[in-house]
């Protein structure tokens, strides 16, 4: 998928966060504008504190920006304040999230992980178990469909969370640090997974990262710092950004 | 898919103790029901038993329930003559307390007259009583047996136990036996022998045991009662009741302070059931914060949470009110007084216990409401 030939997934247009006012004003987001197309990975990248999870929680339209305009999969959700608009709704519809840890919810076993989120988009419960099954399937973690959360290795826990991260076939994924708990070689393959969903479901995918070694996973890398944005780098280029202590 | 069965399913040791827990404190409040239905019931009941249409009582008492009454016997013979009257039977009513294989023995003891109204209803064993002296029928809540022999009285004579009621007890709880008027008269007026040596000695004369305390009258369903009342209150020494001020009586005054204290009691504890069932709704609700916020920023709607919360505390309520009630009921017949579970009190205390689940769980709804889908983000605790 090229940018040219499809509107952005997400935009982004002079976005800015802050937090307080006065003295105490702290500026999270400061002007900050992106495009991530569908059929894009990109990374978003920065030492703690440069506002990636704060840019992520906008993203998610759980955190209100403090100005600027917010487009998502061509609705604009905000412009200086939330357009009216259900954000639950919004994020049930068109985001689907994994978070650093699986947040499974632990009552209930790997395909209802799944399938509440079904529930919820209003699949019938025949329908939407068997999307679940398919889906921990297509992630090959079927086998493992009628286990509880605590009784899955990390992996399986992070592969059921990706499955109901794309029940409701998102177009845009964010994704907080998928790898932080998995060991280099999994996280590699949760990559290469990630990269297989961007380009099957034609979704965008925006991960924030602090794993050096995935670099080469994503097609674009934003990186952050100080709430700003300091480098847009393309794929191809990303193997300089590696750069040894970094 | 129901989230609130998955996650009683998923914890279900955890919400069983607390159901059991909770069980128990329903109970007491249902056991609170019971007591305070029983100590009205029972003082009902030791009116009803008599089956009375009117009390003829001493004038200017309301005897012989809730104060003493002293008549002479004959008054029976005049009663009997009014227009009107069907049926009249003396009786007398005292408390008296015994010991038998070394334990105190309580009773409220009616004396009759054999064939005439007054005496015991309904037999749940053995027979009436056929004998002048020493026989009786007593209530089974005295623990006394068939054949059984009770030394009563300062004379010390024994009585036979020839019958056995059933429900038959006062307000106050002690079981009620029966006997004859003239057995009863003399349990009521006989002193011991150096009593009865002195009272000689002064010179005074002994006191007259041909005294009753109440005559029950039945009166024929032709003529108004009221009719019979007049004509019996024109006999200036004595009065008349009806069965439902003798009631009135009993319910309204007798054991008004009992009634008021156990309503109170019972008022607490609804009060106390409702904060306990609020603080364990708040606190498997902060156990669920995390899942909360997840549910949240998957896009799950604030009803999919008010739902969850809700349906967990009705269970709760649900399961707990009939681990309760089978408790209580299982247990009904070991406690010292009678309970009285009627089943609109059960229904109504399900009620209570249903709209105390969801006042208290307003509570743990808004924690839930004001979770921050953010918090899913937050590092795995």
């Amino acid at each position: 998928m090229t940018e040219g030939n499809t509107q952005p997934a997400v935009r982004i247009d002079h976005l800015s966060k802050h937090f307080g006012s006065g003295s105490s004003r702290v500026d999270a987001l400061r002007d900050i504008s992106m495009e991530v197309f569908p059929g894009q990975v990109v990374g978003l990248m920065g030492p703690s504190g440069s506002g990636k999870t704060t840019l992520l929680n906008c993203i998610a339209c759980i955190m209100a920006p403090s100005s600027g305009r917010l487009t998502l999969d061509g609705e604009v959700v905000y412009d200086d304040r939330w357009l009216p608009t259900d954000l639950r709704r919004l994020r049930l519809d068109k985001i689907g999230f994994i978070f650093q840890y699986p947040n499974l919810l632990p009552f209930l076993d790997a395909t209802d992980n799944v399938v509440v989120v079904l529930g919820l988009a209003g699949y019938s419960a025949a329908a939407g178990r068997s999307r679940a099954i398919d889906l921990l399937s297509y992630l090959e973690v079927a086998n493992r469909k009628d286990a509880m959360p605590a009784q899955l290795s990390g992996g399986e826990a992070q592969r059921v969370a990706i499955a109901r991260a794309l029940a409701n076939r998102p177009r845009i994924i964010l994704a907080d640090e998928p790898t932080a708990p998995l060991d280099s070689q999994r996280a590699r393959i949760v990559m290469n997974l990630l990269r297989k969903i961007a380009i099957d479901q034609t979704a965008a995918i925006i991960c924030v990262t602090h794993d050096e070694m995935i670099l080469d996973r994503f097609d674009h890398i934003f990186r952050l710092r100080d709430g700003q944005l300091e480098i847009s780098t393309n794929r191809g280029d990303t193997r300089k950004l590696a750069s040894p202590g970094m | 898919m129901n989230l609130a069965y998955r996650d009683i399913k998923h914890n279900l040791l955890r919400f069983v103790l607390t159901c059991f827990g909770l069980s128990l404190l329903l109970g007491v409040v249902i056991t609170i029901t019971g007591v305070y239905r029983g100590l009205i019931d029972d003082a009902l009941r030791q009116v009803r038993a008599a089956n009375a249409d009117l009390w003829v009582v001493q004038a200017g008492t309301n005897g012989p329930f809730a104060e003493a009454s002293r008549i002479p016997r004959d008054t029976r013979e005049l009663v009997a003559r009014v227009y009107g009257v069907e049926r009249a039977g003396a009786v007398t009513y005292q408390s008296v307390q015994t010991e038998l294989n070394g334990k105190p023995l309580r009773f409220f003891l009616i004396g009759f007259e054999l064939g005439r109204p007054g005496g015991p209803s309904k037999l749940i064993a053995g027979r009436e009583i056929m004998r002048s002296h020493y026989e009786m029928v007593v209530d089974r809540s005295a623990g006394l047996s068939l054949g059984q022999e009770v030394p009563l009285g300062t004379h010390g004579h024994k009585f036979t136990v020839v019958g056995l009621t059933r429900d038959n007890v006062t307000n106050s709880g002690d079981p009620v036996a029966y006997m004859t008027l003239l057995d009863a008269q003399a349990l009521q007026f006989e002193l011991a022998p150096p009593a009865e040596r002195r009272e000689v000695a002064r010179g005074g004369a002994l006191q007259t045991t041909n005294q009753i305390n109440a005559v029950i009258t039945k009166v024929s369903g032709y003529v108004p009662l009221k009719e019979v009342a007049a004509a019996l209150t024109r006999w200036k020494h004595l009065t008349t009741l009806t069965e439902e001020q003798q009631e009135n009586l009993l319910t309204k005054e007798v054991i008004e302070k009992s009634r008021r204290q156990q309503l109170m009691i019972l008022v607490l504890l609804v009060i106390v059931s409702a904060v306990i069932i609020g603080l364990i709704i708040y606190t498997l609700t902060m156990d669920k914060v995390r899942s909360i916020a997840t549910l949240k920023f998957v896009g799950a709607p604030d009803r999919t949470i008010v739902g969850l919360i809700v349906q967990q505390a009705l269970s709760m309520g649900i399961v707990s009110f009939v681990i309760g009630l089978l408790l209580i009921l299982g247990f009904q017949g070991h406690f010292p007084r009678r309970l009285v579970i009627l089943p609109e009190d059960v229904a109504v205390v399900f009620a209570i216990t249903l709209v105390v689940c969801v006042a208290a769980s307003t509570l743990g709804i808004r924690l839930a409401l004001k979770i921050d889908p953010a918090e899913a983000l937050a590092a795995a605790g």
